[in-house]
């Protein structure tokens, strides 16, 4: 069964090699859009699915990547890989502050700081002189990576995107597959005993807060870039909510299943945005039905029936559906 | 006469329009405190149920033709039924697990109500008229307030009171401040803790909702009214303690006049001062203000 998901995976990697072949199939710029919200959501999971920890306000970072690569390109003037490393390292530096000062409580107060804090970044990015405040930060020129890959053409940057999205996913497979992801989920599962082990937990978060805070920011970044616009949606703690979303949607006890999720969420905005305000109302019944029996995601869900284990084992899989936060 | 280079009666004014944001600030945390209290949930649709509350009065007042004083009451207790119906139908399932589910799920509550409302009216809002008793305005010598705001500061303040007297001095108070500390051993005494559970949280969402239909002539009442002022009100359950319903009343209104204030020397920062203040609080005081330590 193992090979059916290979097979899956290996045919969804061609499709999307294709996508720039076939823009009268589907429009190559919401594609890049969804490969953003995804590496969000799976940098959002390193968090929630395998720290244990909610944070609430997740979009500050993706909106700083935005902002601060769109900053550097059009007022500075810098080439795209420094404008989008900016974004990406204010990502990562915002991330270490609201890790350091948000995990000295836990659960629901963690999250309320989270979100206390984005709201902050939020009026910055609304008073600041250079961000355009309601208009957003528009044209922001798209440039050449490298001095080599002119990114006004539409093709290059969708293999760009696509490399860098690709680089980024593998950053989070890493980390959870490494003896620091063990520790992480160590973490997650008995705190205190994680503790008891000799394992500094407090630096230990602050660095998982630090790089799911950094990845955020490339995928803003990469946005910034793609839609040449950084616009207060992207800093929203609607936006915040929205990636808790396609993380649970997708699965948090997978690695790239907030992709699926973020890929779900994105085609039902895209394709049902003729219906207006439903989209809000069907977003909802989905994530109410997600929360209410279908905790474990669409890809947690898949592998768990794929794998067919004995009842006892499926049991204790349904029992780690749930995440669990030390208090 | 000027105070911090500010003329007093600006700074007078600011005062008493903080109040009256406050008084909502109260209200809706009070609610919250009291669904926090007994179901450790973070109701996120609190806001929803306050724009709830003001749609129902909207709609009761142009299709059925009642007045604005018989929608303070049936706004309210329309709100609490579809509140418990949301409580014994969903919530309810949710209350083993991590609290996150429980805000989670409400959170999903917060697009489909919010969602529907816009398919139903659109964005941009309906007004609502002022009762034609209070449209006067009163003459404080500093500022005129109108006498509608002043109504919206003591009809919060009344049932605030109220609802601390039921807490505090009734027996179905008690039953809920039993449940309150331990659900299992007030069910042991032979309390029926599960319809307990459900009245609360009609209550909480059916102050929302008094809130809401207060707020209905001062905003218009649109889709959104809620989840603007739900973040803030989320900020004052914190910063006086999750669950202290005193410390959500007294915060709720501080936090008002703290605004005001804000207003009057960096009006663009007051309505995030809430957050910083919410920051810092929790640095020095995990548990908030009012709150007593723990998790």
């Amino acid at each position: 069964m193992q090979t059916a998901l290979r097979l899956v995976a290996v045919l969804a990697l061609a499709a999307l090699l294709a996508v720039p072949l076939f823009p009268q199939i589907v429009y190559p710029v919401f594609v890049m859009q969804t490969l953003c919200f995804m590496l969000f959501a799976c940098a959002f999971n390193l968090l929630l699915g395998h720290t244990g920890i909610l944070s609430f306000g997740h979009a500050a970072f993706l909106g700083s990547g935005a902002y601060i690569t769109g900053y550097c390109a059009k007022f500075l003037a810098l080439p795209a890989e420094l404008s989008i490393l900016a974004g990406t390292l204010t990502g990562a530096a915002l991330g270490a502050v609201f890790g350091a000062l948000a995990i000295r409580r836990s659960g629901i107060y963690l999250a309320m700081i989270t979100l206390a804090m984005s709201q902050l970044v939020y009026f910055f990015y609304l008073q600041a002189p250079f961000t355009g405040a309601e208009d957003g930060m528009q044209q922001i020129p798209r440039g050449t990576l490298f001095g080599l890959l002119d990114l006004h053409n539409d093709v290059t940057l969708y293999y760009v995107v696509f490399a860098t999205i690709a680089g980024g996913l593998w950053v989070v497979w890493r980390t959870v597959n490494s003896p620091f992801g063990a520790v992480l989920r160590a973490i997650r599962e008995h705190e205190p005993r994680a503790i008891s082990l000799g394992y500094p937990v407090a630096r230990y978060k602050v660095v998982v807060f630090t790089l799911s805070a950094g990845l955020s920011g490339l995928a803003g970044s990469m946005k910034a870039i793609i839609f040449q616009l950084a616009a207060l949606n992207d800093v929203h703690w609607h936006t915040s909510g929205d990636v808790v979303l396609m993380t649970l949607l997708g699965g948090m006890n997978t690695v790239f299943g907030p992709a699926a999720g973020a890929l779900l969420v994105s085609a039902l905005t895209r394709y049902l945005d003729p219906f207006g305000a439903w989209v809000t109302v069907v977003i909802g019944v989905v994530f109410m039905a997600c929360v209410l029996v279908f905790r474990e995601g669409i890809v947690g869900k898949l592998q768990h029936v794929l794998r067919r284990r004995p009842r006892e084992k499926r049991q204790a899989v349904d029992r780690e559906g749930m995440v669990r936060t030390s208090e | 006469m000027d105070l911090f280079g500010v003329p007093i009666q600006a700074l007078l004014g600011q005062l008493m329009l903080g109040i009256v944001n406050g008084s909502f600030y109260a209200v809706l945390s009070l609610g919250l405190a009291i669904i926090f209290g007994v179901l450790k949930i973070v109701n996120f649709a609190h806001g929803a149920f306050f724009m709830l509350g003001a749609f129902v009065a909207f709609m009761a007042g142009s299709y059925l033709g009642i007045d604005y004083w018989a929608a303070l009451l049936i706004a309210p207790l329309v709100v609490a039924g579809i509140g418990m119906l949301f409580e014994y139908l969903f919530l309810r399932r949710v209350y083993g697990l991590d609290p996150i589910y429980g805000l989670l799920l409400t959170f999903s509550l917060v697009l489909v109500l919010e969602g529907g409302f816009r398919v139903a009216f659109g964005s941009s809002g309906q007004a609502y008229a002022t009762p034609e008793a209070l449209r006067g305005a009163i003459n404080l010598g500093f500022m005129i307030l109108p006498e509608y705001r002043a109504f919206v500061v003591a009809a919060s303040v009344t049932v605030c009171l109220a609802t601390w007297y039921v807490i505090e001095r009734t027996r179905l108070g008690a039953y809920l401040r039993a449940a309150t500390e331990r659900s299992e051993l007030t069910g042991a005494f032979g309390i029926n803790v599960p319809l307990l559970v459900t009245l609360t949280y009609g209550a909480g969402v059916g102050l929302a909702a008094f809130a809401g239909v207060l707020a209905a002539p001062i905003f218009h009442v649109n889709p959104s009214m809620g989840s603007t002022l739900v973040i803030i009100v989320f900020a004052v359950v914190v910063i006086g303690g999750l669950g202290s319903i005193f410390g959500a009343v007294v915060t709720g209104l501080g936090l008002g006049i703290v605004e005001g204030f804000t207003r009057v020397f960096y009006s663009e920062f007051s309505s995030t001062i809430v957050f910083l203040v919410m920051v810092l609080v929790l640095l020095v005081r995990p548990a908030g203000l009012f709150g007593r330590t723990e998790g």
